[in-house]
């Protein structure tokens, strides 16, 4: 098996302007790896999934990704081309908590446009890996569709088929199912799911701790801007080490039945 | 009231109304369309996180925006020579306020109808590894132009109208011929009429076209 990280993270740290979020992060994924990122809210989870493909711009540190050094450095200081970022987005795919999908698209436009304008594909090569796509999703229906007709579980299903069209290396989810009613949580965990038994690599930010457990090969507690306890879903979940994440685990079982 | 109409004066110089009227359209059209190329630009200064880019703009907008159309058409030709020192024809003069001018408007439209655009269109779009202006191309401006529709077709209205202004600088267009006529042939009433008529039969056209156009764009609401 090929243990080469597919992305790594060395020294990672995110200031927005006076709030010092992430305090020196090292980090690394190899194929094949799920890891689930948990914490309260606030911890800069989501800034950390957000700063591996520069949706934010880092305030210090270094990613790499298929062992090279994202940026260029030009008279000491690092510079990220575009060109280099657009390609480390579309290896990095990213599914928001808000769907973010393109409004004044139907369902299979939406899947289609990364392949067209960023790959180059011609329409019927497009339609045929976005038809594809949405099959896998269970939304063969909804073709045709905006995405404003549809439920939040139908959007974010939709989004997934548009970052799997793209054949990304690494899928980074950032809290998928936070924005949606509770009854329709259960399908978009099961589309991930049946992400993770293709063996694909992924990245989860969650407040879903059940799902995290079954999902996970490994767990990381996030906690005032650094990997507080890192280890498998058994360890930090049911046998976390550190009272800080024992403290933050019995806050979620509270109102367990 | 004994006043009887005579058309035949609009109708015997009907020739003469058609080239004012080709160059309203002449005007009209260009500045129309590099007034909203060079607004997009403004736009994008505006909402620049470099300050300097940002204030200079804004001073820009707000110096065409609080000023009459009608002095900086005159200042334009009779003012603007001075410190270039060359003189500009009334055609040429007429254009560049009016472009500049509908710039100034469109930008504050377009930085509307961006900003209104929620970020995470733009992440969506990053996020399939679109560059910026792929997803200014392809996911941010058909929606900025869906919303800002409306504010365009009246900017384009507005232009249609403010062209008459022209005049004033003896740009031969549409008004000037008809103030030449009335004053010639002392039929304010006819040749006035009638030059109000075929601005409405340039215009009317366009708005019903955008209306159309609203509604073909509303279809994914």
């Amino acid at each position: 098996m090929n243990t080469q990280p597919i992305l790594e993270v060395k020294g990672l740290h995110k200031s927005f302007a006076d709030h010092h979020v992430l305090k020196g992060i090292d980090f690394s994924v190899k194929p094949g790896e799920r890891v689930a990122i948990i914490g309260g809210s606030g911890s800069g989870k989501s800034t950390f999934l957000r700063c591996l493909n520069f949706m934010e711009t880092l305030s210090e540190g270094e990613i790499w990704v298929d062992n090279e050094r994202i940026g260029v450095e030009k008279n000491g200081r690092i510079t990220y081309p575009e060109k280099q970022l657009c390609s480390v987005r579309e290896r990095l795919g990213m599914v928001f908590q808000q769907f973010n999908l393109f409004p004044h698209m139907t369902v299979l436009q939406n899947v289609m446009e990364g392949l067209i304008t960023v790959k180059g594909y011609t329409k019927q090569d497009a339609h045929a890996v976005a038809v594809r796509e949405l099959a896998k999703v269970g939304l063969s229906e909804k073709h045709d569709a905006w995405p404003g007709r549809l439920s939040g579980g139908q959007q974010q299903r939709v989004a997934i088929a548009r970052a799997l069209s793209m054949e990304p290396e690494v899928l980074l989810f950032d809290e998928p199912t936070s924005s949606l009613d509770p009854e329709l949580v259960g399908e978009v965990l099961r589309v991930i799911n049946q992400l993770a038994e293709e063996g694909r690599t992924m990245l989860l930010v969650t407040h879903e701790l059940g799902f995290a457990y079954h999902f996970a090969t490994k767990v990381i507690f996030l906690a005032d801007g650094v990997f507080h306890e890192v280890g498998t879903p058994d360890e930090v979940l049911k046998n976390p080490k550190k009272p800080r994440t024992q403290e933050f685990l019995r806050r979620f079982s509270e109102f367990a039945f | 009231m004994n006043y009887v109409p005579d058309f035949t004066i609009v109708t015997d110089n009907w020739i003469v109304l058609l080239r004012g009227l080709w160059v309203t359209i002449q005007i009209w059209l260009p500045s129309i369309i590099m007034g909203l190329c060079f607004g997009f630009a403004i736009a994008q200064a505006r909402l620049s996180e470099r300050k300097w880019l940002s204030r200079s703009t804004l001073v820009y907008v707000e110096l065409f925006r609080d000023t009459p159309v009608l002095i900086q058409l005159i200042w334009f030709y009779y003012a603007f020579p001075i410190l270039i020192g060359m003189q500009l024809s009334p055609f040429a003069a007429a254009m560049l306020g009016l472009t500049l001018n509908t710039s100034a408007y469109a930008s504050e439209i377009f930085r509307g109808g961006i900003k209104s655009i929620h970020r995470g269109q733009m992440e969506g779009a990053k996020a399939i590894g679109m560059t910026h202006a792929q997803a200014m191309r392809r996911v941010i401006l058909p929606q900025v132009i869906k919303r800002m529709l409306p504010a365009l077709t009246n900017r384009t209205i507005e232009v249609a109208k403010m062209s008459s202004l022209a005049s004033v600088i003896s740009v031969h267009e549409l008004m000037y011929q008809g103030r030449l006529l009335s004053s010639t042939y002392y039929r304010p009433f006819e040749i006035l009429t009638a030059v109000a008529f075929i601005y409405f039969i340039l215009i009317y056209p366009g708005t019903f076209l955008a209306g159309r156009l609203e509604k073909y764009l509303a279809r994914s609401n």
